[in-house]
């Protein structure tokens, strides 16, 4: 990664190092990549992630570029979406996907999952109310089921409603006949994928991508 | 506990009865096996009317005798003192077991006539267990962890193989084991059959202490991948012995790794071969479904034994052969066969399983084999042990470097702790050739020490180890459909996120390979319709489907006299009053039929995803349904109202190719439309969560020339049937139909489809009923969930699967026709409660 003299002075970096937790050559790899994407501007757009080629044929593209653009993703309390990002943003998104450090603690790790898990939360609610209702999750199903075609679609929302269901049951036991199950909260989805470690699956190898190789 | 007493005296006795008077019998005179018509021309001299011909029948019956014991061994080693199954794995009782049986057979014999020869260890035992082993394989888990179960398998191997060899060979050098005639490469070969981890003792240990999922795959890769290559290693050093030391060079060790890697990579592309064969092959079988499910083990045999004739490496053949096409298969073949060969393959695997450890035990006890040697025999020990030790650290060191989530040192310990051997061991050994290898029954007595040793101490110090270790346990949870869309979801996220920072990494490729797959593997080996409905998440949805109606069904059947005699109260019927408190105690005894027929014929594969939600109830209910004849014919008689009556009368007839359940088109069709519609009716009223009025029906006049088309013989039996039939004749008209039918839906909200009146009678609806939200429901009401009874979780939505197969067959079919279906609403208007 030859082309450090480019980009902002180390300072910058370490506290960007700090708050996100990557390493400098990591930093320093991931803006590389992103001046990539936002040819060399300051800030990204959606549509800059959209020409990823590699990307459009993933069904839940639309999804994942708009968690990009999330500022619920930045910080704790924020609110709504954003057109643009800048560096800082991408960064705090993209470590979301960092590996759990070595020795961890267990609340460390605790909050690691608490963390990751929200990010992923935040993806399905769309409507940013905190609740993932059934609209939103057929919608994802929908998505994820959409390249198999017109069956796929009708199916979905059958395996959503089902999806749902099996969420309702598991977080609030049987329900009475009246009983109207709003939508799944971060505390149901918490339950839910309890015993799934997240926070050892949700990552990616960060170390050694050389982004100038595969400008796609 | 004391039907375990029990057992092993019946096999103590069944063995001195029979098994010994065989044996020496067969002992007795030889000369009447070579020549079986001997005994004939003695007996000629009048005509006999029975004979006994031991001796035709004899090599049969052996194996059949022993296959039996090793059934009884089983049996009894499950059903034995719940502590010791605890402590001990059941593996290390079957061994030991094999030395009580042993010593029988040695006392009657004074020889050990059955020992386990290598041929039949790797002809008829070990193809199936490594067969099932990976057509069982968890393939995402293994193919994600590949590179790491290369690496223990065929460098931990060869390392294990190497060091242990070496030095052994180093202290023979030194003089610990006295005066052997053991040559450095006699120790290498030797090294190499006991670097063999077993995976028979790995799974067999490793299964009962459910260690997480990447820790067991990582044993069970290894183990049964490290199977081929310690053969493959072995026939190596095995030519570098024929050959014989001067001879060997430079050249001759290229050759010879050279040959290694050919033999293990040759027999693993054929195995890939035979999978995309076998995946072809079952492209087009759907007319003979009888027999598809034999195809995979021909096939599996026909790879295993290929690879043999080709001196491939057989293990890694039929490995790789099983591996890859579970996939195409199971989708390909009908569901029946996919539970056919589930089962089958579990069990040919599992007593295989059983006879192995068992011989293991018997062939101990002969005097034959034992050589002693303690330098040797303690050493081996401790070098396997320490080796094993040794290299997992050493290579999981160097995985690690590249491993994202490093593999923890707990579960190193646990891993090299668990590198049990077994039989694969012990074949090896017996396959030495003793010309070339005078020290044979020295190796073969330290193989068996090895394997009794990791087998029973180290298994069943294994469980306390993993406890005291914390070692993370897999987090045991049931199937859930949320979890793997979740994990779908995770998966494209992980690629898009590494697209987005640019970068080739893992899930880049597996992305790209699922999109090749995709489009040209599957597109090859698969059906096209099975290719439509293959995706992961169908299927899961299909198989959760299917559990629920399982329960579904076993709670309607549990609750079925308290449903019924809640439904008293519901008013609207009263039940007992109309037909007498006699037909109340045959409820639960249709309830019990019902489902038997159900769970029984049409759902013949349903029944294997059943766990226990069934039996204890049905089974229960059962053992008093016998009570007279008369319950009988009054529950037949009921049911015959009740269900669909076939249009034909029922054809008794035997066929070998086909189960003749419903083969008319036009029934199948009926049946299913009927079905669809009184589930569209059900999930109707339960989705608008309301508490409709109450249920109207009317019944059509065919009902009553339509009484019993084959009917019962026994004139009794019409009794009430008549009394029924009449009751519905003079209520024909009447809007508000005290009906018995309408107790089986209206009690405590289980409303099983079959138990709905003909729904094809034509039914006056009253206008009132006539809303509009019947026909097509509000969208606040849509997006309601529908309510089920009682934990139901994913059934309700669709309503598929409470009743029969047909309905998942076409549960593509089932949407369009629900769309179709709701346009003709009007038509058939009928609401029920289905709540009280």
């Amino acid at each position: 990664m030859g082309s450090f003299q480019s980009l902002p002075d180390d300072h910058q970096y370490r506290t960007l190092s700090q708050k996100t937790g990557f390493s400098l050559e990591q930093i320093a790899i991931l803006h590389n990549r992103f001046k990539q994407l936002s040819q060399n501007e300051e800030t990204l757009w959606r549509d800059d992630l959209k020409t990823i080629q590699d990307l459009e044929s993933n069904p839940i593209r639309s999804q994942i570029i708009e968690a990009f653009f999330d500022s619920r993703n930045f910080q704790k309390d924020g609110v709504g979406s954003v057109e643009e990002i800048g560096f800082e943003e991408f960064l705090t998104v993209m470590s979301y996907f960092r590996a759990p450090p070595q020795n961890i603690t267990v609340e460390q790790r605790e909050e690691m999952r608490r963390a990751k898990l929200r990010f992923l939360f935040n993806m399905h609610d769309t409507d940013n109310d905190g609740t993932i209702t059934l609209e939103e999750y057929r919608h994802v199903v929908e998505e994820l089921l959409s390249r198999s075609g017109a069956l796929g679609r009708e199916t979905a929302k059958g395996i959503a409603d089902a999806a749902m269901l099996e969420v309702a049951s598991i977080s609030v036991g049987p329900m009475a006949p009246d009983e109207f199950y709003e939508g799944i909260t971060f505390e149901h989805f918490l339950k839910i994928l309890n015993g799934v470690e997240i926070e050892m699956r949700m990552h990616i190898h960060f170390l050694n991508m050389d982004a100038t190789v595969l400008c796609k | 506990m004391a039907s375990s007493v029990y057992l092993c005296l019946l096999r103590a006795v069944f063995l001195v009865c029979f098994v010994n008077p065989l044996i020496q019998g067969l002992s007795e005179d030889e000369s009447v096996f070579q020549n079986p018509h001997h005994q004939q021309e003695e007996n000629l001299t009048g005509l006999p009317i029975v004979t006994f011909k031991w001796h035709h029948v004899e090599t049969p019956y052996l194996v059949i005798i022993w296959v039996f014991v090793a059934g009884l061994a089983k049996l009894s080693v499950v059903e034995l003192n719940h502590h010791v199954i605890s402590v001990v794995p059941e593996s290390g009782l079957l061994i030991i077991l094999g030395f009580i049986l042993g010593g029988i057979v040695w006392g009657a014999d004074r020889a050990q006539t059955f020992k386990l020869l290598p041929p039949t260890f790797f002809y008829y035992l070990l193809p199936q267990i490594i067969l099932d082993a990976s057509y069982f394989m968890p393939n995402k888990l293994f193919f994600s962890n590949l590179g790491a179960i290369l690496i223990y398998a065929i460098f931990g191997t060869c390392w294990n193989a190497a060091t242990v060899g070496l030095s052994l060979w180093g202290c023979y050098e030194a003089g610990v084991m006295g005066n052997l005639d053991i040559g450095l490469l006699q120790f290498l070969l030797f090294g190499s059959l006991i670097a063999a981890v077993d995976p028979v003792a790995v799974i067999a240990v490793f299964e009962e202490v459910h260690v997480n999922e990447v820790l067991f795959i990582l044993v069970f890769g290894e183990s049964l991948l490290n199977d081929g290559v310690t053969v493959v290693l072995y026939n190596v050093f095995d030519a570098f012995v024929a050959l014989g030391g001067p001879r060997i060079d430079a050249a001759e060790i290229f050759k010879g790794i050279f040959s290694f890697v050919v033999v293990a990579f040759g027999g693993s592309f054929l195995g890939i071969g035979f999978a995309i064969l076998l995946s072809l092959l079952t492209r087009c079988t759907k007319h003979i479904q009888i027999i598809e499910a034999g195809f995979v083990f021909v096939v599996g045999y026909l790879a295993y034994l290929t690879a043999e004739m080709l001196s491939l490496s057989a293990i890694l053949s039929i490995t790789f052969c099983g591996i890859c096409c579970q996939k195409y298969v199971n989708a390909n073949m009908d569901e029946k066969s996919v539970t056919t060969v589930r089962h089958a393959m579990k069990l040919l695997a599992n007593g295989s399983e059983t006879m192995i450890f068992l011989f293991l035990g018997v062939t101990a006890i002969d005097t034959e084999i034992w050589v002693w040697n303690t330098g040797f025999i303690l050493l081996t020990l401790l070098f396997v042990f320490i080796y094993r030790i040794i290299g997992t650290f050493l290579f999981t060191w160097m995985l690690n470097k590249f491993r994202l989530v490093p593999i923890e040192v707990i579960d190193q310990v646990v891993m090299s702790y668990g590198g049990l051997r077994g039989a694969v061991a012990y074949g090896l050994a017996a396959l030495l050739d003793e010309d070339k290898i005078p020290e044979k029954n020295l190796m073969i007595s330290t193989t068996l020490i090895v394997v009794y040793f990791t087998v029973i101490l180290q298994g069943i110090t294994m469980k306390p180890l993993v406890q005291w270790l914390k070692v993370k346990r897999a987090a045991h949870s049931d199937l859930k459909l949320i979890e793997k869309l979740n994990n779908r979801a995770f998966d494209h996220i992980l690629a898009a996120v590494e697209d987005i920072c640019g970068r080739i990494g893992d899930n880049w490729w597996t992305r790209g390979w699922n999109r090749f797959e995709e489009n040209y593997i599957s597109w090859l080996l698969m059906k096209p319709k099975a290719r439509k409905n293959r995706d992961y998440l169908f299927s899961i949805f299909h198989k959760l489907n299917l559990e629920d109606a399982i329960n579904y069904v076993s709670e309607g059947e549990r609750q079925g006299s308290l449903a019924f005699s809640r439904s008293d109260e519901a008013a609207n019927v009263d039940f007992k009053k109309q037909f007498g408190s006699e037909f109340a105690d045959v409820m639960p005894n249709i309830m019990v039929d019902m489902s038997n027929y159900e769970l029984g014929i049409e759902h013949f594969s349903v029944t294997s995803i059943v766990k226990d939600t069934i039996p204890s109830v049905s089974l229960d209910i059962h053992g008093q349904d016998r009570k007279n004849a008369m319950d009988d014919i009054n529950a037949h008689h009921l049911l015959q109202q009740h269900l669909y009556r076939s249009r034909k009368h029922h054809r008794h007839k035997y066929s070998r190719s086909h189960f003749s359940i419903n083969q008319n088109e036009d029934e199948v069709q009926e049946i299913f439309q009927r079905t669809m519609r009184s589930r569209l009716e059900s999930f109707k009223s339960t989705k608008m969560g309301v508490n409709p009025a109450k249920k109207i029906t009317k019944h059509h006049k065919k009902e009553l020339t339509h009484k019993m088309p084959n009917g019962h013989p026994d004139g009794t039996g019409h009794l009430y049937g008549d009394e029924v039939d009449i009751a519905v004749g003079s209520e024909t008209g009447a809007i508000n139909s005290t009906f018995m039918r309408d107790t089986y839906t209206v009690g405590a909200g289980i409303e099983n489809p079959v138990f709905l009146p003909d729904m094809d009678s034509p039914t006056h609806s009253p206008p009132w009923l006539m809303e509009t939200e019947a026909v097509a429901p509000s969208q606040r009401a849509q997006r309601r969930l529908p309510w089920t009874p009682n934990r139901l979780r994913r059934l309700a939505p669709m309503r598929i699967s409470t009743c029969s197969t047909d309905s998942f067959l076409m549960a593509d079919v089932s949407l369009t026709l629900e769309e179709h279906e709701e346009h003709s609403q009007t038509d058939h208007v009928e609401m029920r409660p289905v709540f009280d």
